[in-house]
């Protein structure tokens, strides 16, 4: 039920992003002076943490959603679907775990 | 010779205390349910439903549950055991943290009539709404209908279904939409669909087609991990999506 919970609140929360991401990329459209003030105010260790979410969120309903595929269309998949939700689990931590350390020193280390 | 050395000493059984937190509800005198906590000494071999009848027999006669065979057979006795769906007939107490109190709370996604009893009508009118029966065309034959043993062992599993409500009553679907057929009338329709001899596949799979049908299910598994025979309820569920998909059975 966890895997179901989570790939419903990171797809959410991916849904919003791109709500506020297809308004601010369309500012481009308006004005590209508008559309740099706002990047600029991106640049801050708030959102630098945001990202951190973001990627975190796509990274895990990205390897779910091919674990749902499985389950849905591979005969053998719903008997193996907790080793599959391990392998995402594991997928997730391996490239979470360096990405986080290499944005956060661009983040944090200017 | 030697057996009889061996043999265990009468009342070797541990024993100990064990706290039940059981979820009342009196429709006559409560608005809301309540929690209820009985401590009573068990043993060893007794399981959920032992403690459930000592409180009952020698504490408070107006505890009510449904139990008939009382060996995982009959289906009567789902209930919310810890958080998760089980029979309190096959649950072990020593198989359970005992340091806790134990709750036992009514299945969800049914009415509660009374403490532990739900009302069971919406989830038996699902099933009998995939008619649960064999179809055939043509005269009936002089003997028995033949099946190889592959083609019977194609729904060998949803053939050990005993309808405790165990799965449905699990299913998050459900507890939201009570409209969902739910994963016991799939279970119930894959049995059919894809028995050789049976010739309705194609009725059933178009009453499953429905918007409340087999589409609802989300795939959380939460079935399959409360079904008391092992049944794989959530491979079922996949195998109905799948004819349905590809017209093949």
């Amino acid at each position: 039920m966890w895997s179901w919970v989570a790939h419903r609140v990171t797809g959410i929360g991916i849904f919003f992003f791109l709500f506020a991401h297809v308004l601010d990329t369309a500012l481009v459209r308006v004005s590209p002076e508008a559309y740099n003030e706002v990047i600029d105010t991106y640049k801050n260790p708030i959102v630098g943490l945001l990202e951190v979410g973001l990627v975190a969120a796509v990274v895990f309903h990205a390897f779910n959603g091919l674990r749902i595929v499985l389950v849905d269309f591979w005969s053998k998949g719903p008997r193996y679907q907790k080793h599959m939700f391990a392998t995402v689990l594991v997928l997730w931590v391996v490239l979470m775990v360096p990405f986080t350390i290499r944005h956060l020193s661009h983040v944090f280390g200017g | 010779m030697t057996a009889v050395a061996e043999a265990p000493v009468a009342g070797a059984v541990p024993s100990f205390q064990v706290t039940m937190r059981l979820r009342r509800f009196n429709p006559e005198t409560d608005t809301e349910p309540r929690w209820e906590d009985h401590t009573v000494t068990m043993h060893g071999t007794d399981r959920v439903l032992d403690a459930l009848h000592k409180i009952k027999w020698e504490i408070d006669g107006s505890l009510t549950f449904r139990r008939s065979c009382a060996h995982g057979i009959c289906g009567s006795d789902a209930m919310r055991i810890n958080g998760r769906n089980r029979l309190a007939c096959k649950t072990l107490l020593k198989d359970l943290p005992l340091d806790k109190p134990i709750t036992v709370e009514p299945i969800k996604g049914l009415a509660v009539l009374k403490d532990l009893v739900v009302d069971m009508d919406p989830f038996f009118e699902a099933y009998k709404s995939i008619m649960p029966f064999l179809i055939t065309t043509g005269n009936d034959p002089s003997r028995e209908r033949r099946q190889s043993p592959e083609d019977r062992a194609r729904y060998d599993d949803t053939t050990k279904c005993i309808m405790c409500a165990a799965c449905t009553s699990s299913c998050p679907v459900y507890w939201s939409d009570g409209q969902y057929f739910g994963p016991q009338a799939i279970v119930g329709a894959h049995r059919f669909i894809f028995d050789s001899r049976d010739e309705g596949a194609e009725q059933r799979l178009e009453i499953l087609n429905d918007r409340d049908g087999v589409w609802r299910c989300r795939t959380t598994f939460n079935c399959t991990d409360a079904c008391p025979r092992g049944i794989e309820v959530t491979k079922a569920i996949q195998e109905v999506k799948r004819a349905l998909l590809f017209r093949r059975v």
